[in-house]
């Protein structure tokens, strides 16, 4: 095994706090990273949850999918990481 | 056990998120899947591991009496979730504490009355780490359709034919489906143990697309 520090989780981590903003469930939809174009679940980004907010990373490349920051009584969103978003309608 | 007035029912593999909320506002939010089976009875069954400097695990699992609420957001998750409708082979394989949702797949198979074939490797530091040990050994007992496999890190059972050490490709390859039957696969643990898992999986020919992971650990406060 490699020295790696795995500091980070993944997407399933942030579904619970993602699902105060978006009405269908975000561990299954896609998203397309804007950095390297590969496309996975948002499932399998890594999270990094240490700092004030969540940070998603792509699982391939390690640039910055999405920010998600609460600041007293505002949520702010951040998804410039990804060229596109996209779920399955059919499923809560 | 929770009971849930309004529990809108849930799907092996998910999780809830659990709000304890100080007398001065302070308040963390941690993630805990979900162990029972999807049932009607508005019942929830989280497992929770102390750690000792933890915020929430302490009260869970000390404080915590019958009767006292708990704020909870659930259930959560779509992908990391196994459906009786699926009837190919499936393979769960596990580390330490990662055996919860999977377990609550193993259950949800079993109420189901399913017949999709299950395997499930699951990883411990030693005997005495094995959760849900006795239901394991009835069910694989009972019903040869769940073979459950060990890999013991650091102690083995005396006898064990495999000294103590990390899953590797020949654990894979002997315990696993074989990657031409197509399994889904689930895997959940800390996350190094997952990346070495799922690449493992990948490397015996296994195609990304098929396995789903869920990797979790000590979180960071969150609002």
């Amino acid at each position: 095994m490699s020295s790696q520090n795995y500091d980070y989780l993944d997407g399933n981590a942030a579904a619970g706090e993602l699902s105060k903003i978006f009405a269908i469930d975000v561990t299954a939809a896609e998203g397309q990273c804007a950095h390297c174009g590969a496309t996975g679940r948002f499932a399998e980004a890594h999270l990094y949850m240490q700092g004030p907010g969540v940070v998603a990373r792509c699982a391939v490349c390690e640039q910055v999918l999405l920010r998600l920051v609460n600041v007293r009584q505002r949520v702010f969103l951040d998804v410039r990481g990804m060229t596109y978003f996209s779920f399955n309608a059919t499923e809560p | 056990m929770l009971e849930i007035p309004d529990w809108p029912g849930h799907v092996a593999g998910q999780h809830v998120d659990v709000r304890l909320t100080a007398s001065d506002g302070y308040s963390a939010v941690r993630s805990y899947s979900i162990a029972s089976a999807p049932n009607s009875k508005r019942r929830l069954e989280i497992t929770v591991e102390r750690l000792p400097d933890g915020e929430v695990s302490p009260y869970l699992t000390r404080e915590l009496a019958v009767g006292d609420r708990l704020e909870l957001r659930g259930p959560i998750g779509g992908w990391f979730v196994w459906r009786p409708q699926q009837t190919e082979p499936i393979q769960l394989m596990a580390g330490g504490s990662g055996i919860v949702p999977l377990m609550a797949m193993i259950r949800s198979r079993a109420a189901a009355g399913s017949t999709a074939q299950f395997r499930l490797l699951y990883s411990v530091r030693e005997p005495e780490s094995v959760w849900y040990r006795d239901e394991l050994h009835s069910l694989s007992d009972r019903d040869h359709s769940v073979g459950v496999s060990y890999a013991y890190t650091r102690a083995a059972p005396r006898g064990w034919p495999r000294p103590p050490g990390r899953i590797d490709a020949a654990l894979i390859a002997s315990t696993t489906w074989p990657s031409k039957l197509a399994p889904t696969c689930y895997v959940c643990g800390p996350t190094a143990f997952v990346e070495s898992a799922a690449g493992l999986l990948s490397a015996s020919g296994n195609s990304p697309d098929k396995i789903r992971t869920e990797r979790f650990g000590p979180t960071g406060d969150r609002q």
